[in-house]
C-alpha cells in the first residue's frame, strides 16, 4: 500500500491518510461476523407472508422412457395448490447455459438419477412432500448408458439424446470435443527424437461442490405479470436469461436479487430451482419457496466431471520435454451444462505449465446416464493436472532427477508459448514458485515418544501409536486460465454514487456481483476508498437494476467486477475534479482526492469533497471488458483463447498409516503468484480453501455412482475435510504485476485448488511407493484391497 | 404423528406400552437425521427427555449402572477411568456437538452394526446387561443376545432400556476404529477389545463387518488358551509375534463384512487384523508394566 505525504504549500497539514482499508489492506469483510455467530440469513432463512413450498419428484432411475404421470392424487390432498408437469410450462421447455438441451421438466424421459418431472406446491413442506409421494409415473425402464464403451458406441447402447434432438456440436454421445497439435504434433519420427518415453492412465473420481448451504430462493409473483425471484446464485443475469424464455416474460419482468448464499464452487452457475420455483408462483399467483434438502441438493446440481486420462510424454536423457500426447475423457453426464467450455479447459491447459515443443491433444465431454457434470473449482484444469503431474514425477523418476529440478527444467515463463500458440505476455513465475516451494523449511517429524494421537492419521479412532507410519513429500505445480476464455466477452458492470451523507462524503456501489463468500463486497468497497478518498462506502445489493457482473467463477469477479468499479469510481473522481475546475478555475494536473478532500500535488489541499459535492450526487455507471479472446481452432486447437494465466506451486508432506491405509496430510504449502493480493488476508484464505478443496479431492472426496445411480447423496458418506484433516497451510504470495491487469491483479481462487490435488497424491507415492492412477485415494489402493 | 413427551419412568413405560410402536428419541442424533431424509415416519414419537434418571449413571459394586440418555461427553470427562473402552470408543463418535447429545442407550436402540459404543461393550466382559424395562417387569438381557440382525434388537416393543450393566474395567481396555478421514466419520469397521485379569479372560467386539456388532468368539478362546498355557497373566511376559498375529487372524475370521460404498469387504477383513494385532499388544504392553511395578 502507498502511502503519501501532500507536499502543497497552502495548506502543510499532513495528509497522509490514504486509507488503511483501501487495496492492499485486509478490512474484515462485512459478512464475517454474522456468519461465524450464525446470524447471516442465507436464502434458506427467507420467509414471506402467504408463501407455499415448493418440491419436485425426482426419477429413481438414470434411464427411462416415462409412459404416464399421474397427478390427481397429488392434487387431492388439502393444503395443495398446483401440481405442474411439463405440460404446464407457458414457454420454451428448455434451458441451458451453453447449450439449451436440458428441460425444465422432464419430457416422456428422464436421462439421470435425480431428473425432476413434476413440481407441488402447497402450504407447508410436509404437505409437499407427501403431494409428491402422491404422484404416479409410469415408467419403461432402459439400461442405463453409463461407460465409456458405451457412450463411444451409441449404436449398440443408445443415444441419451437422440440424433433427431440433439443440440450440441458434437455428434453421437459425445457432447464437445477439442483437439489441438503444435509442434509437430506426436508422430513417430517425434517420438524418435526422445531418448525416454513414459506413458500412463490416470482416472478422476467425481467431485461435489459441497457447498453447506442448500440450494434455494423465494419467487414472488408481481401485480405488473412479472416476478421477483431471491435466490443464491453464481450469476444473476445468466439465470434470468435462462428462466426469461422459460417463464414465457421478457427479461426485464423477471426481477432477480441476490440472498445470502451458502458457498458455490461452480455449483450455483446452471438453474437449479430458480425456475421451478417461478413455475409455481406464476401458477398460483401466490410467492412460493423451495429449499432442497441436502440429498436434493446432491441431485439437484452439477458435480466436477470424473475424467480418464492417457498420457505420454518424451524427453531427452538430460530433462528436456522432447512431446506430449494426450487423450482426455470427461464424463458430462446428461446435460451439457459447462462441458464444452470445461472441454476447452481441458485441452488448452492439460499439458501444464511446461514447455513442450510438440504436443498432441484429444479432449471429450461424453453425454451419459450419470448424473450431470459442469463447473467447479479449476474447471477442467484440475483433472489433467492430475494426469501431467503424476507424469512429470514418472519422468523425473525415470531420467533419476530431482522432481522439482526436472520441472523447472522445462517450466514455462514469461514470453514462451501455450501449446495453443499464446504467448504468456505476464510474468510467469513457474519454475521460482517451485523454488520457493523447496526452500520453506520442513515440519518436524512426528514425535513418537511424546505423541499426540490427533497428529497420526486415524487421530481419535485410535488406530496407531505409531506403528505402520512412513513419511512422504511430493511436489506439484499447475496452470489455470482466469476468465471467460473462447471469445466469450464476459464483461462486468458497475454503478458507483458519490454524495455527502451525515456531513461526510459516501461512496455506493452497485453490482450484480454474486457475493458467494469469495469477498467481492469487502474488496469493492477497499477499490472504491483507494479511488475516491473515501471511508465509507456502501455495497447496493446486487441485483438485475444494474448490468450484468458475469459469473462469479473463473477466478474473474476481483478482475472483472473489481475492474468495473474501479473504472465508475475512476468516472465519478473525474466529474468530481470537473465540476471543481469549473467552480473554481483549477489548473493543476496533479489533483487526486484523499481523505476526503480534493488535493494537489503541488498546491496542497484545494477543498473538500462535502464543500464541492454540496446536495449534488454523481452517480456513474461503467462497463469492463477483458481483452477480446477467440475461439481455439476445431482442429488444431490453436488460438489466443485465454485472458490471463495463473500459476501455484505445492509442497505436500504426509503420514501414511502403510498397513491401514490411512492418511493424514501434515502440511501442505502453496506459493502463488497473485499479481497484487487487493486484501491479503482473503487472498491468503482464497489459497488456503482451495487447497483444502485439492485435499478432499486426493484423500477422500467422491459421488460414487454405480450403474448411474448415486450411492452416497448425504454428507454422512460424501465426506469433505474437517478440520483434523485439515493441515496448517503456509502461503507465500508473490506480487508480479500484470500489465493487462486492473492493478495488475491475477486471480486467485482457483489455482490451488489445481495444483495441489496431485503433491498430495506424490507424497502418498513416496510413503508406499505405490504407483497411485486414481484420485481420490482409497485405504483399498494402499493396502491391495479394492 | 404423536408427539409423547412422559414426565417420568412410569409415564414413559405406560404411554411405550399403549403406543409399542413410538420410536423413543433422547438426543436426536440418529432419529432426527433419518426423520429428515424421510427414512422413518415413525407413527409417534416418545420423548425421554424429561426423564433426568436416564441421565445419571452410578457405580453399583463393581458394575456401573450407566443411564440410556447419559451423552458420549459425560462418559468421556466421568468415566474414563471406569470404562476406559466404551470412552475411547465415545471419542470418535461424530463431532463434539453430537457427543454432547447422543448416548449408548440411542445406539442400542437403532442397533446399526457401525454404532461406535458395540465393540466396546461387547469386548467389556460376559456381565453387560441391557436393562430393559416395560409394565410388565424388567429384563437383563446380556449383550451378546441383544443384537439380532441389521438394525434389531431383541427389545419387545413395550420396552425402554433404562440403564446398561458394565463391569469396572479390572484390567486395560482399547478400541480402534476404521474411517477415511480423521474425524466426524461412521466406521468403516471398529474393534473393541479388554484384558479381564480377574476372571483371566479376555474380551473382544467387532463393528461394522458383520450384520450386527459381534464377539470374535474363537479369537477370545485361542488368547485366552496361550495367555493361560503360557503363564503370561502371571508373568505378564512377551506375547510373542505368533500368538498376536494368530489372533488378528482368527478376529479377522470371525468378521463377515460386505461390499458397500464406506469400504470393502476386504479392506475390512484386513484393518480388523491389524486392529486386532494393535489393541491387543497396547493393551499387553500396559498390563505387563502394572504387573511389572506390582512385583
Amino acid at each position: 500500500m502507498s502511502t503519501r505525504t501532500i507536499q502543497g504549500q497552502k495548506n502543510l497539514q499532513n495528509i497522509n491518510q490514504a486509507s488503511k482499508d483501501g487495496i492492499g489492506g485486509s478490512p474484515l469483510r462485512p459478512d464475517g461476523t454474522l456468519k461465524v455467530k450464525g446470524e447471516f440469513a442465507y436464502s434458506s432463512d427467507m420467509w414471506h407472508e402467504d408463501m407455499l413450498w415448493g418440491m419436485a419428484l425426482r426419477s429413481p432411475h438414470p434411464r427411462a422412457n416415462i409412459l404416464s404421470v399421474d397427478i390427481s392424487e397429488a392434487l387431492k390432498l388439502p393444503g395443495v395448490y398446483a401440481v405442474l408437469t411439463h405440460q404446464d410450462i407457458p414457454g420454451s421447455k428448455f434451458y441451458g447455459l451453453e447449450i439449451q438441451d436440458q428441460p425444465a421438466l422432464a419430457i416422456d424421459k428422464v436421462r439421470y438419477h435425480g431428473e425432476a418431472i413434476a413440481l407441488v406446491a402447497a402450504d407447508h413442506p410436509e404437505t409437499a412432500r407427501r403431494a409428491v409421494k402422491k404422484i404416479k409415473v409410469e415408467y419403461e425402464v432402459l439400461t442405463p448408458i453409463v461407460t465409456e464403451e458405451q457412450c463411444l458406441d451409441p449404436e449398440t447402447h443408445g443415444y441419451v439424446h437422440e440424433p433427431h434432438e440433439f443440440k450440441s456440436h458434437g455428434y453421437g454421445n459425445i457432447c464437445h470435443e477439442q483437439k489441438l497439435v503444435s509442434g509437430l504434433g506426436v508422430t513417430d519420427e517425434v517420438r524418435a527424437l526422445a531418448d525416454v518415453v513414459i506413458s500412463g492412465d490416470y482416472e478422476v473420481g467425481m467431485q461435489d461442490q459441497a457447498f453447506l448451504g442448500p440450494e434455494s430462493g423465494l419467487a414472488v409473483p408481481a401485480e405488473d405479470g412479472g416476478i421477483d425471484l431471491y435466490i443464491a446464485t453464481q450469476w444473476l443475469h445468466v439465470d434470468r436469461q435462462q428462466m426469461a424464455p422459460v417463464l414465457g416474460l421478457p427479461e426485464e419482468k423477471v426481477r432477480l436479487t441476490l440472498a445470502g448464499v451458502g458457498g458455490a464452487f461452480g455449483g450455483r452457475e446452471d438453474i437449479s430451482m430458480q425456475i421451478h420455483a417461478c413455475l409455481l408462483a406464476q401458477h398460483t399467483g401466490k410467492p412460493v419457496k423451495i429449499v432442497y434438502a441436502r440429498d436434493e441438493s446432491f441431485y439437484g446440481h452439477v458435480h466436477r466431471h470424473p475424467a480418464k486420462m492417457h498420457y505420454e510424454h518424451g524427453v531427452t536423457r538430460d530433462g528436456k520435454l522432447v512431446f506430449a500426447d494426450c487423450r482426455i475423457v470427461l464424463d458430462g453426464g446428461a446435460y451439457a451444462s459447462a462441458s464444452p467450455a470445461v472441454v476447452g479447459n481441458a485441452a488448452s491447459l492439460g499439458h501444464g505449465p511446461y514447455v513442450i515443443p510438440n504436443v498432441k491433444m484429444h479432449a471429450i465431454a461424453l453425454y451419459s446416464n450419470n448424473p450431470s457434470c459442469g463447473a467447479m473449482r479449476g474447471f477442467g484444469a484440475v483433472q489433467a493436472a492430475f494426469g501431467y503431474e503424476s507424469q512429470m514425477d514418472k519422468l523425473a523418476e525415470a531420467l533419476g532427477m530431482d522432481p522439482v529440478e526436472f520441472r523447472q527444467l522445462n517450466a514455462m515463463a514469461e514470453g514462451d508459448h501455450m501449446p495453443t500458440g499464446q504467448q504468456i505476455d505476464s510474468p510467469a513465475p513457474v519454475a521460482e514458485l517451485l523454488q520457493r516451494v523447496k526452500d520453506m523449511p520442513l515440519p518436524p517429524p512426528l514425535d513418537l515418544d511424546n505423541l499426540d494421537i490427533r497428529a497420526v492419521p486415524g487421530a481419535l479412532s485410535n488406530t496407531s501409536h505409531g506403528e505402520g507410519i512412513v513419511r512422504g513429500v511430493g511436489y506439484s505445480v499447475g496452470i489455470k486460465n482466469v476468465g471467460f476464455s473462447e471469445g466469450f466477452d464476459d464483461y462486468s458492470t458497475a454503478r458507483v454514487r458519490l454524495e455527502v451523507i451525515g456531513g461526510e462524503p459516501v461512496a455506493m456501489v452497485h453490482t450484480a456481483m454474486a457475493e458467494v463468500g469469495q469477498g467481492g463486497v469487502t474488496v469493492h468497497a477497499q477499490i472504491a476508498r483507494t479511488e475516491l478518498g473515501v471511508e465509507q462506502v456502501t455495497i447496493h445489493p446486487a441485483n438485475t437494476e444494474v448490468g450484468s457482473a458475469g459469473s462469479t467463477s473463473a477466478s474473474r469477479q476481483t478482475y472483472m467486477t473489481g475492474g468495473a468499479v474501479k473504472l465508475a469510481a475512476e468516472a465519478v473522481k473525474q466529474a468530481l475534479i470537473t465540476k471543481g475546475r469549473r467552480r473554481y478555475g483549477w489548473t493543476q494536473n496533479d489533483i487526486d482526492l484523499v481523505a476526503g478532500k480534493v488535493v494537489s500535488e503541488s498546491a496542497g489541499v484545494l477543498v473538500s469533497m462535502v464543500d464541492l459535492l454540496g446536495d449534488e450526487a454523481i452517480d456513474l455507471t461503467r462497463e469492463h471488458h477483458h481483452r477480446p479472446t477467440v475461439p481455439f481452432d476445431k482442429e488444431t486447437g490453436q488460438g489466443f483463447g485465454h485472458v490471463q494465466y495463473t500459476f501455484c506451486a505445492n509442497r505436500a508432506v504426509v503420514d501414511v498409516d502403510v498397513e491401514l491405509g490411512l492418511v493424514k496430510v501434515v502440511e501442505l504449502t502453496a506459493v502463488q503468484d497473485v499479481g497484487k493480493a487487493l486484501n491479503p488476508l482473503s487472498v491468503v484464505g482464497q489459497i488456503q480453501g482451495g487447497c483444502t478443496q485439492a485435499l478432499g479431492l486426493a484423500v477422500m472426496e467422491e459421488i460414487i455412482v454405480k450403474d448411474g445411480k448415486v450411492r452416497n447423496a448425504s454428507f454422512t458418506d460424501y465426506l469433505i475435510p474437517t478440520i483434523l484433516d485439515t493441515p496448517p497451510i503456509p502461503v507465500e504470495i508473490l506480487e508480479l504485476p500484470d500489465p493487462n491487469a486492473p492493478y495488475g491483479l491475477r486471480g486467485v481462487g482457483e489455482a490451488p485448488t489445481v495444483s495441489a490435488t496431485p503433491s498430495i497424491v506424490a507424497a502418498i507415492r513416496q510413503a508406499t511407493g505405490i504407483a497411485l492412477t486414481r484420485i481420490p485415494v482409497r485405504p483399498e489402493h494402499l493396502t491391495g484391497t479394492l | 404423528m404423536e408427539f409423547l413427551r412422559p414426565a417420568t419412568w412410569d409415564e414413559a413405560l405406560a404411554a411405550k406400552a399403549e403406543y409399542p410402536t413410538a420410536l423413543p428419541i433422547s438426543g436426536g442424533t440418529d432419529v432426527m437425521v433419518e426423520m429428515n431424509f424421510d427414512v422413518h415416519r415413525p407413527s409417534a414419537i416418545l420423548d425421554l427427555n424429561r426423564i433426568p434418571e436416564l441421565r445419571q449413571w452410578e457405580i453399583d459394586g463393581d458394575v456401573v449402572k450407566l443411564g440410556a440418555s447419559v451423552p458420549y461427553s459425560r462418559i468421556i470427562d466421568e468415566l474414563s477411568e471406569q470404562l476406559p473402552g466404551l470412552a475411547k470408543a465415545a471419542h470418535t463418535v461424530g463431532s463434539p456437538q453430537i457427543r454432547n447429545r447422543g448416548s449408548v442407550g440411542g445406539n442400542l436402540g437403532g442397533a446399526s452394526p457401525a454404532g461406535d459404543a458395540h465393540p466396546a461393550l461387547l469386548a467389556a466382559g460376559r456381565d453387560v446387561f441391557v436393562e430393559a424395562v416395560s409394565v410388565r417387569g424388567t429384563r437383563l438381557i446380556p449383550i451378546d443376545e441383544f443384537y439380532v440382525g441389521v438394525k434389531r434388537n431383541s427389545l419387545a416393543a413395550d420396552e425402554l432400556i433404562r440403564t446398561v450393566h458394565i463391569p469396572v474395567a479390572d484390567g486395560p481396555q482399547q478400541f480402534s476404529k476404521i474411517g477415511t478421514r480423521n474425524a466426524m466419520v461412521i466406521a468403516v469397521c471398529a474393534f473393541g477389545f479388554a484384558l479381564h485379569p480377574k476372571n483371566h479372560t479376555v474380551g473382544t467386539g467387532i463393528g461394522s463387518a458383520a450384520p450386527t456388532p459381534r464377539r470374535a468368539v474363537e479369537a477370545e478362546e485361542y488368547l485366552q488358551g496361550a495367555l493361560e498355557e503360557r503363564g503370561l497373566w502371571e508373568s505378564g511376559g512377551l506375547l510373542g509375534a505368533e500368538v498376536t498375529q494368530r489372533f488378528g487372524e482368527l478376529v479377522k475370521a470371525a468378521a463377515s463384512p460386505i461390499d458397500d460404498v464406506r469400504g470393502t469387504a476386504d479392506y475390512r477383513r484386513h484393518t480388523l487384523a491389524v486392529m486386532a494385532r494393535r489393541t491387543l499388544t497396547w493393551c499387553w504392553n500396559d498390563y505387563s508394566k502394572q504387573i511389572r511395578s506390582a512385583a
